[in-house]
């Protein structure tokens, strides 16, 4: 069986897109996406999106970095084996500098990465907007705007001649498989 | 026009009117006016296409030449460190000097890829990827021989801040220690910003593939990426943020590196010019060694429109103005030791140059110093074969930079009573040669399995991809 997910539209520019971005975002859709080959500088702003939230797990997965590394420098060569060198204090946040600054970055490195797959739903090898026959063309020269069955302005004749409106090729409604 | 007069109104406000600036072209980063679909079809075409002849024979030969490291390896753990020509006093010997010439090269390829990128050098995108691998290659190659170099490789892992029998943990005032953090992060966050980056890549070979094991391959390793401007949006915020903290990494990590032998009390390395000038020094040996692995690489698959020869004019150039500062510390270097008066260091630096290690200086010297101001020659960066040769000369003439610095010092104790020479084994040199080979296996099944540029940057710096369609973005 199948169920609609939405209806795409292509685009063969990236000026192409980014118009109608914006006035898909004006007819008022909120449940849609636009599919690009590379990031189309502005489509954020034409789409009404924000501002990434990726730095939030960069700067918790910095934070926890710097107090891991002075807490190993601590626990080891302070409180768990005091160790004597050169007649020098057993702590102090200055001599291990290097060693809280390297995991600070590895770790807000790591923050990064997991944060960007986090707020991408990603790893997700299976997705109803695979479905589209032509899908890969997204990664190489075709840009698609796709608007989906739960948008609550969506109905499959308005949204057709919408996106046909806009200059959309080949519109093509996308069915999820179900089994 | 504003009434208010300025000065140059006053001056001469008729010679304004007459005055052109000269047009500012910028030259296309992609030549030939090419579309999307032929990056793609280029990029992707590398991968899918059959397996060419040269491949095999290269990785062939390459695996031979490996072999030498892994033969050299077994009969150092089966023997002893005492196959290698290190002694006292000169306890160092090769290893530290293989180790430092493989981190360096490293370097080029996060500059590329993080430090030009905050520099919005957008010339960068063809070249990035290439180099971030060399980068995670040349840090595997470097690991080799610190790890070796314990002697009891099954205890290495004691440098790691993990429990072990003896209840005893690393101790952290030490620079040997600081590299341990600093080499390991950086391998990690390498791998890290080189894989992120070619998740999108990877996805559009997964998209293409017609063969189950390559929509399975790619499939895995691209992760479920969609083209969505969702995910574009927060990729994109993620490769600034490795960016910006791949910068301070770069540096940091050859910084920590120069402390192995700066924070040491010896003449000859106990100075504070060690950080910046080994900064210096490995952007240049990476740079080097971007030219040696990419000007082949170009001419192999006909990447000229990709890899332009503004492409090349840029590398030499950074090339030549890192040269010319390794050339200035070099020199500075020996004025600090006479202005500082110590007669040790004085004497350190005089040996350096004329004393038992004097040839290696001047390889040093003309390698590093000399060869790369060839570049300020327009003739000579066009001229691709010599600009070949010129980098494998600075290959060449910074691993003779770490030789210097490691030998001339350590075979010239405080006490002549102590003094030492310093020369290779076979076995050392055959573990060294052999690393190459390693270094061309990995990077042979990397031209041969993953993308070898980033085809959505390059894209974004195409013109097309301006979404207001300017012809001159």
């Amino acid at each position: 069986m199948n169920i609609k997910y939405g209806i795409s539209a292509t685009f063969n520019s990236a000026k192409g897109i980014y118009d109608a971005a914006g006035q898909v975002r004006k007819a008022g859709y909120t449940n849609w996406e636009c599919y690009t080959p590379m990031p189309v500088h502005g489509l954020d702003a034409q789409m009404g999106l924000g501002r990434s939230k990726v730095p939030c797990f960069t700067l918790a997965g910095g934070i926890t970095g710097f107090f891991t590394g002075m807490l190993i420098v601590w626990y080891m060569n302070a409180f768990d084996y005091p160790l004597i060198v050169g007649g020098k204090p057993y702590f102090s946040p200055i001599y291990p500098f290097p060693v809280f600054y390297e995991l600070t970055i590895l770790f807000a490195a790591f923050g990064t990465l997991f944060g960007m797959f986090f707020l991408n739903r990603l790893p997700r090898h299976n997705h109803p907007v695979f479905e589209h026959p032509n899908f890969g063309r997204t990664g190489d020269d075709k840009f698609m705007v796709v608007i989906e069955v739960d948008d609550p302005k969506f109905d499959e004749q308005e949204t057709t001649e919408l996106l046909k409106g806009l200059g959309g090729k080949s519109i093509t409604v996308i069915r999820e498989p179900i089994e | 026009m504003s009434t208010v007069k300025t000065v140059s109104d006053q001056a001469d406000p008729a010679i304004l009117g007459k005055i052109k600036p000269a047009p500012w072209i910028d030259k296309p980063l992609v030549e030939n006016k090419r579309n999307f679909h032929w990056v793609t079809e280029k990029i992707c075409g590398i991968v899918e296409r059959k397996t060419p002849v040269w491949w095999w024979w290269c990785f062939i030969l390459a695996l031979c030449i490996a072999s030498f490291t892994g033969m050299g390896l077994v009969y150092l753990v089966s023997t002893g460190v005492g196959v290698w020509g290190n002694n006292n006093p000169v306890n160092w010997g090769w290893a530290i000097v293989n180790f430092v010439f493989w981190i360096g090269i490293g370097h080029a390829g996060t500059l590329i890829s993080a430090v030009l990128c905050l520099l919005k050098q957008k010339w960068r995108t063809s070249i990035n990827r290439a180099s971030e691998a060399m980068t995670v290659f040349a840090v595997l190659c470097a690991g080799i021989f610190p790890l070796f170099h314990v002697g009891r490789v099954w205890f290495a892992w004691w440098l790691f801040p993990l429990p072990n029998s003896n209840a005893i943990w690393p101790q952290f005032r030490s620079p040997l220690e600081w590299d341990v953090f600093a080499v390991s992060t950086y391998a990690t966050v390498s791998i890290l910003f080189w894989y992120m980056g070619m998740i999108p890549d990877l996805a559009v070979i997964r998209d293409r593939a017609k063969e189950t094991w390559r929509k399975y391959f790619y499939g895995v390793l691209s992760m479920g990426w969609r083209n969505a401007n969702n995910h574009w949006r927060n990729f994109e915020m993620a490769y600034l943020l490795l960016a910006g903290l791949s910068t301070p990494l770069v540096l940091s990590v050859h910084t920590i590196v120069s402390f192995d032998f700066a924070v040491a009390n010896l003449p000859g390395w106990h100075t504070t010019i060690f950080p910046p000038y080994f900064v210096a020094g490995a952007i240049f040996s990476g740079f080097g060694m971007v030219l040696t692995l990419l000007l082949p690489l170009r001419s192999l698959f006909g990447l000229h429109d990709l890899i332009t020869q503004g492409h090349i004019d840029n590398i030499c150039k950074i090339t030549l103005a890192t040269g010319t500062m390794v050339g200035y510390a070099y020199s500075m270097e020996f004025f600090i030791a006479w202005y500082g008066a110590n007669s040790y260091e004085s004497f350190a630096f005089i040996n350096r140059a004329f004393g038992n290690y004097w040839w290696a200086y001047w390889v040093m010297v003309s390698c590093n110093v000399i060869s790369p101001q060839l570049f300020w020659f327009k003739k000579i960066r066009e001229n691709t074969p010599l600009v070949w040769i010129i980098s494998i000369f600075v290959n060449i003439g910074m691993w003779f930079e770490r030789f210097v610095i490691a030998n001339t010092t350590l075979s010239r104790d405080f006490l002549p009573s102590s003094w030492g020479y310093y020369s290779p084994t076979v076995v050392d040199i055959f573990t060294f040669a052999g690393t190459f080979g390693f270094f061309s296996v990995l990077f042979l099944l990397f031209i041969r399995f993953l993308p070898l540029m980033p085809m959505a940057e390059v894209k974004m710096v195409m013109p097309q991809a301006d979404p207001h369609g300017s012809k001159n973005h």
